[in-house]
């Protein structure tokens, strides 16, 4: 059984579709893509997942949960890093670390956590004196303090440079390989070729195709996932 | 500790960082009052018809002051800002209640208003002789009706902003008026009687409370008012509050 399957999911805000109609599901331990650009409706159907929102229509599975009725018992099992979600400037990562981790029922020991994360250095440092990188970490971080079986992490690379970006990319590819199952939302082409085993291709509120990056390419007659986004989704 | 301990004692934490408005709340209605005890004429016995000293009937209105600054100032521009960081949205996934959050902050606020409230009593009756309220219990309800009336207030102005700017200028249109007639920027004295009429029943009640304090006690209309105000301010708070 898939660990997240999604059928017919509906969204709209108004007049708006946000979502229309999107299928899709993910294995236990794959680094699960959803790739599009801005207002594709990648952030509502992951908001869906994660309980923040109530989809009009469709049906979803998280862990067997209903993300609509049973978030309480996800929310302990799913951990998300969030888009344009600060902490307060002048608290401390591992106060941090220690408050989120005082949510769950089984946290990871929060010193080991920092330390895989290469943030022992900055235990003490308040959040609002960190680099970009060092926050995108703190957030990782505080995504995979209640030990989750589905990690969410949503534009996680976004206005980073590209040394603390393939420093989060092996960081992603070092939580997949403890066994954490990871749904990746980008718009980065080069960041879904590099780490997802499979991904799912968004544009204007539907999946226009899904599959493993090479599949994707290959489907496109494209070398490159860059290329085959841009005939996937009927733009070139 | 459970998790609303938690997450007050890290919200204290983070208050005491940026520590201005619980300096503000616990000091500011004290030193004014100090500074204007310290000049002689504001502390003489004085002609009016009550027989109250000027510093007397100045009192109450460092209670207004704390109050709305708690209320008003405080409460809109942190809620506001947590929501306009996205923080309420993250707690909103974990397993905690971002309302929790919002308790926590209510806690420290509210704490500070009695905290900032208690010096300002034994501050003024220690060292200025003003006499402790006559009526305490007309004092006390009057207080906590009050107090709850302007933090709902505050509370529908961090719900209808986007940002914390925004919130505070919203809740500006609130603050202005209180201070005004709770005698903050003129002394109620010498307001006429008509605005003094009006800053009777709004709230947090400083009629009310002056009465509590230096006269007959805390009318029951005046209280039934600040009761309406208190109740229906939480519940449009509640029903115009998002989490994002």
């Amino acid at each position: 059984m898939p660990l997240i399957e999604v059928t017919n999911l509906r969204k709209t805000y108004g007049e708006h579709v946000a979502v229309d109609d999107v299928s899709f599901h993910v294995e236990q331990g794959e680094i699960f893509g959803i790739l599009g650009t801005n207002g594709a409706g990648k952030t509502t159907t992951v908001e869906c997942l994660q309980g923040l929102r109530t989809p009009d229509s469709g049906t979803m599975a998280v862990l067997g949960l209903d993300p609509g009725k049973d978030h309480t018992a996800l929310r302990q099992r799913l951990g998300s890093q969030l888009q344009e979600s600060r902490l307060p400037d002048k608290i401390k990562v591992h106060e941090a670390l220690d408050l989120y981790a005082s949510f769950y029922a089984n946290p990871a020991d929060t010193g080991d956590l920092l330390a895989k994360l290469g943030l022992t250095g900055q235990r003490d440092k308040y959040f609002g004196k960190l680099s970009g990188g060092q926050k995108q970490r703190v957030s990782i971080a505080l995504a995979l303090v209640g030990r989750p079986e589905v990690a969410v992490l949503d534009e996680l690379t976004t206005g980073l440079d590209p040394h603390a970006r393939r420093d989060t990319w092996k960081l992603v590819e070092a939580v997949r390989d403890t066994g954490v199952t990871v749904l990746l939302v980008t718009h980065f082409m080069d960041e879904a070729e590099r780490l997802c085993d499979r991904l799912a291709i968004f544009d204007a509120g539907r999946v226009v195709a899904t599959g493993t990056p090479g599949e994707l390419r290959d489907r496109a007659g494209k070398s490159t996932l860059d290329e085959a986004f841009v005939t996937l989704t009927g733009r070139d | 500790m459970n998790t609303l301990a938690k997450i007050t004692l890290t919200e204290t934490k983070l208050a005491l960082r940026t520590p201005g408005f619980v300096i503000g709340g616990l000091v500011l209605p004290t030193a004014i009052t100090a500074v204007l005890g310290a000049i002689p004429a504001i502390r003489a016995d004085s002609e009016t018809p009550t027989g109250m000293r000027f510093l007397d009937a100045w009192v109450p209105s460092m209670v207004v002051l704390t109050i709305a600054m708690m209320g008003l100032q405080a409460i809109p521009g942190i809620i506001a800002s947590y929501r306009e960081q996205g923080i309420l949205r993250r707690f909103a996934t974990t397993p905690v209640h971002p309302a929790q959050l919002l308790v926590a902050q209510l806690i420290i606020n509210v704490t500070v208003t009695i905290g900032g409230v208690g010096i300002l009593l034994v501050t003024a009756g220690v060292v200025f002789d003003v006499p402790t309220p006559r009526h305490p219990v007309g004092f006390l309800l009057t207080f906590v009706l009050g107090t709850t009336a302007i933090f709902g207030l505050g509370l529908i102005a961090a719900s209808v902003a986007k940002t914390s700017r925004a919130a505070g200028g919203i809740a500006l249109i609130a603050y202005l008026p209180i201070m005004f007639l709770g005698g903050v920027y003129l002394p109620r004295p010498l307001l006429p009687e008509a605005i003094r009429d009006i800053g009777a029943y709004i709230p947090p009640g400083v009629k009310a409370l002056e009465d509590a304090w230096t006269g007959a006690g805390a009318q029951p209309l005046q209280l039934a008012v600040l009761a309406a105000f208190a109740v229906g301010s939480c519940v449009v708070a509640a029903k115009l509050f998002r989490w994002e």
